[in-house]
């Protein structure tokens, strides 16, 4: 198993230059990896497994009416590198689009200035589904929204970094950074000292600090609490690891209760008051007084408490504005506007079909592009052109027309790739990329993120639910300059295969 | 602790500890086959009987034999109190609660139940039962070993405590009444050999045949309910589930042993005098199954007033409740 039969293709590799050599912040990890013997790799790709099945970092998949299966997150022991050029980017790019998309949120449900001013066009705003008429006059704790986001970049053929969604409402999949962390630190603990790799560790710390900072005035030691729809939720492995991780306990909305306008805890010595809820539950369930009415999940009651800054909650509500897809389109505008720069990692071209030119564009060219739904997230709602069959494509088209506000199209981008072990053999697969950032008393992007791949040749669906695995993350540091020459030597060695040349 | 995570544990054990008891108690009347007269036919009514669900059993069956008793009371799914049933609440339970039990008990759960459903568990237990009910049973005192091996002893594993001797306090006073539900054949069968081997048999429903040998010699019902009911050391007598059962209400609350803080104290310190300070003399005198209903209600009782006290206290009615939820 080595390097010599990889074929990169067309793509753009993140491991390696389309003349088949190593990228120079790679080559350590190429050498290091091919002294170790193909047995001994599949051993380590065997234990790395067991570890994350035993860890428990499971999502659920159900079959039948009385049996629930938890499975691993399909995990790729290859890392994906960053080098510290590329994160300076991310890093840069993140706190100012997170700054002004959440200036942009405190405005759109204030006083709208970037309407009037007609930055934005009104009737985009007025026509989202996800824009929340409950969150109008709404100032949460310090101005801040959007706590917790985890943003979905992509790098295309063109070897370009872009944004290709926001997640501001309650991203999930950090747990499984930290977890497959651990276990990729057990895997190869030579390799990854030799990196010198950003930690990743202190994510929960950074968590707890900032929903510390989100306290009412007047509470010392805040009471925090997680919020979970319950063990069903496909998500409540990692929110019950958060919770673990900051020691604070993980309640269900059953579990909370609004009495004289504080939100209260069940405990079996009473009633605790409880300051600050991180909740993993969406808007719409959670205060069937003021959204669904119907919401089995939620705690009637809280929205007031919440706007009279009595209890302070992570995310905001309301931050959905920002993701919806057709808004997307206009984040390059609202950074101009908030903040006098320009966009640091560009956005990718989107078509409104709300706009008549564009939608026309769109459906004569739908099989090159890919449609998207502007409130669905996980590869749910969305057509991929170039591998749709023409009837599907012909269901699209309608679709847009009879609702062009609910349809973006954009590009269908060439993810790049990263060497991914495919029965005991590395094949490029396509991955994507999530970083987390919390918005605290600053702005933190955590060093490293969620890699997904998608594990199917070829395939650019990296979601867990359609056939996605994730691999670890390294960001590297800022190289010592006694590091920097060593990897000559060896280039020719774990040159790729011919294929390239 | 949340009130919810205290009672999925309480509820956890409690229905582990049920699933046990029922599993106890047909494998006893298994056993007895072996020792009635060839023209006594084994009676299995009786333990339906004792299940207090004698109208359900008989409103999906004419009889009551040893497959259709067996099927009801292990494999039903629609039954609350059988043993498939109970795993299942237990494993329900358990999976809520994953992030304050230890892995193993969760492990410990799952399993027993996958035992449960697979495919050769029915045919098990009518071809080989006493293998299959020493597994229940085996399931049921691993789940309490990891318990008190591996829980931190905080409000959590006292709460599991609770359940479990509520639970086994209940049961073992059940196991008395199935005596009275048994029909001898005829009159002059009381106290003979035959009448014997009942209540050996009731011993052994509650692994208390050893112990109780070494204390008493003969079974005689009078000795044997003694033991039973007011035997201080034997960890399936009353007296001990209550007083361990009191025990750990005092170490939550953390008041001293000679008040009560709550109702559920309160209650049961009321039901654990009464036990303390009884002897045979006074069930006798009540009549055995009457005594043992009159329990069966108070411990009832003593089961809500924790719920009230932990799981679904209500806010003081000085403050104004939006809605409480559920």
């Amino acid at each position: 198993m080595d390097f010599s039969s990889y074929c990169t293709e067309s793509h753009y590799d993140e491991y390696f230059k389309s003349d088949g050599l190593p990228r120079p912040f790679i080559s350590l990890f190429i050498d290091k990896i091919g002294k170790l013997s193909d047995k001994d790799i599949l051993r380590r790709k065997d234990a790395a497994e067991t570890a994350l099945l035993q860890a428990g970092t499971t999502f659920s998949v159900y079959s039948g009416q009385q049996s629930q299966i938890d499975r691993i997150f399909p995990f790729d022991i290859i890392p994906r590198i960053i080098d510290t050029d590329d994160w300076d980017l991310i890093n840069r790019g993140l706190k100012q689009r997170i700054y002004a998309l959440n200036q942009f949120i405190g405005d759109i449900y204030n006083d709208q200035k970037i309407i009037i001013d007609k930055v934005i066009p009104e009737q985009i705003i007025k026509s989202a589904k996800s824009f929340r008429p409950q969150c109008v006059g709404l100032y949460p704790p310090k101005g801040i929204w959007c706590h917790v986001t985890g943003t979905d970049i992509v790098r295309h053929a063109d070897g370009q970094l872009y944004v290709l969604e926001d997640n501001l409402r309650c991203p999930s999949g950090v747990s499984y950074v930290l977890e497959n962390r651990e276990v990729l630190k057990r895997t190869f603990p030579a390799i990854f000292q030799a990196m010198s790799v950003f930690p990743v560790d202190d994510y929960p710390n950074y968590l707890y600090e900032m929903l510390n900072n989100l306290a009412p005035e007047n509470v010392d030691s805040p009471t925090i609490v997680v919020l979970t729809p319950g063990v069903y939720n496909s998500a409540y492995f990692e929110h019950s690891f958060l919770a673990r991780q900051m020691g604070v306990q993980l309640v269900e909305g059953c579990d909370l209760i609004v009495i004289d306008d504080f939100v209260y805890m069940r405990t079996i010595y009473g009633f605790e008051r409880v300051d600050v809820i991180y909740r993993r539950i969406d808007d719409d369930f959670i205060d069937p007084e003021s959204f669904l009415k119907d919401s089995q999940l939620g705690i009637p009651g809280i929205n007031e408490v919440y706007r009279s800054g009595r209890v302070a909650l992570a995310n905001a509500l309301g931050t959905g504005i920002a993701d919806d897809k057709a808004i997307y389109a206009y984040v390059p505008q609202i950074i101009k506007y908030y903040t006098g720069e320009d966009i640091i990692i560009p956005n990718v071209t989107t078509y409104l079909c709300s706009d008549e030119k564009q939608q026309k564009y769109v459906v004569e060219n739908i099989g090159k592009l890919v449609v998207k739904s502007v409130n669905e997230s996980g590869g749910y709602g969305m057509l991929i052109g170039p591998h749709a069959t023409k009837q599907q494509q012909a269901i699209f088209k309608d679709k847009i027309k009879k609702d062009p506000r609910n349809y973006i199209a954009q590009p269908t981008l060439d993810l790049s790739c990263v060497p991914t072990i495919i029965e005991n053999q590395y094949e490029p697969r396509h991955v994507d990329f999530r970083p987390y950032v919390l918005y605290g008393e600053d702005i933190w992007v955590m060093p490293g993120g969620l890699t997904r791949v998608a594990l199917p040749k070829g395939s650019l669906v990296v979601n867990s639910s359609q056939g996605g695995g994730s691999k670890d993350t390294w960001v590297l540091r800022k190289p010592n300059k006694n590091e920097e020459s060593a990897p000559d030597v060896i280039k020719t060695a774990s040159q790729v295969g011919s294929c390239n040349a | 602790m949340l009130s919810r995570v205290a009672e999925s544990i309480f509820w956890m054990s409690r229905h582990i500890e049920r699933a046990e008891n029922i599993g106890r108690l047909i494998d006893v009347n298994i056993r007895l086959t072996l020792d009635v007269p060839m023209d006594i036919k084994l009676q299995w009514e009786p333990i339906i009987n004792i299940t207090g669900d004698k109208d359900l059993f008989f409103s999906k069956n004419d009889v009551a034999d040893q497959d259709n008793v067996i099927d009801f009371l292990v494999f039903n799914r629609s039954y609350a109190n059988s043993i498939i049933t109970c795993v299942n609440n237990a494993r329900e339970n358990a999976r809520s609660v994953r992030a304050v039990i230890p892995i193993e008990m969760w492990q410990c759960i799952n399993e027993f139940y996958l035992f449960l459903v697979a495919p050769i568990a029915t045919s098990e237990a009518i071809s080989s039962p006493n293998s299959f009910f020493s597994k229940v049973k085996n399931y049921s005192q691993l789940f309490v070993g990891i318990a008190e091996t591996i829980m931190p002893h905080d409000e959590g594993w006292h709460f599991l405590r609770i359940g479990r001797l509520l639970e086994r306090s209940d049961k073992t006073s059940r196991i008395l009444d199935v005596k009275y539900f048994i029909v001898l054949p005829r009159v002059d069968y009381v106290g003979s050999a035959y009448d014997n081997i009942h209540w050996a048999a009731l011993l052994r429903s509650a692994s208390a045949l050893d112990m109780y040998r070494k204390h008493f010699h003969g079974t005689t019902p009078a000795n044997i309910l003694a033991f039973l009911f007011f035997d201080p050391d034997f960890p399936r007598s009353i007296k001990h589930c209550l007083r361990v059962c009191d025990a750990s209400l005092h170490e939550i609350s953390g008041t001293p042993m000679s008040g009560y803080a709550n109702d559920a104290e309160r209650r049961l310190g009321i039901l654990r005098s009464e036990i303390e300070y009884s002897d045979v003399s006074d069930i006798m005198q009540c009549g055995l199954h009457e005594y043992i209903d009159s329990f069966q209600e108070k411990l009832n009782n003593v089961g809500n007033a924790i719920s009230d006290t932990f799981f679904t206290a209500q806010p003081p009615t000085s403050m104004s409740i939006r809605k409480i939820y559920r």
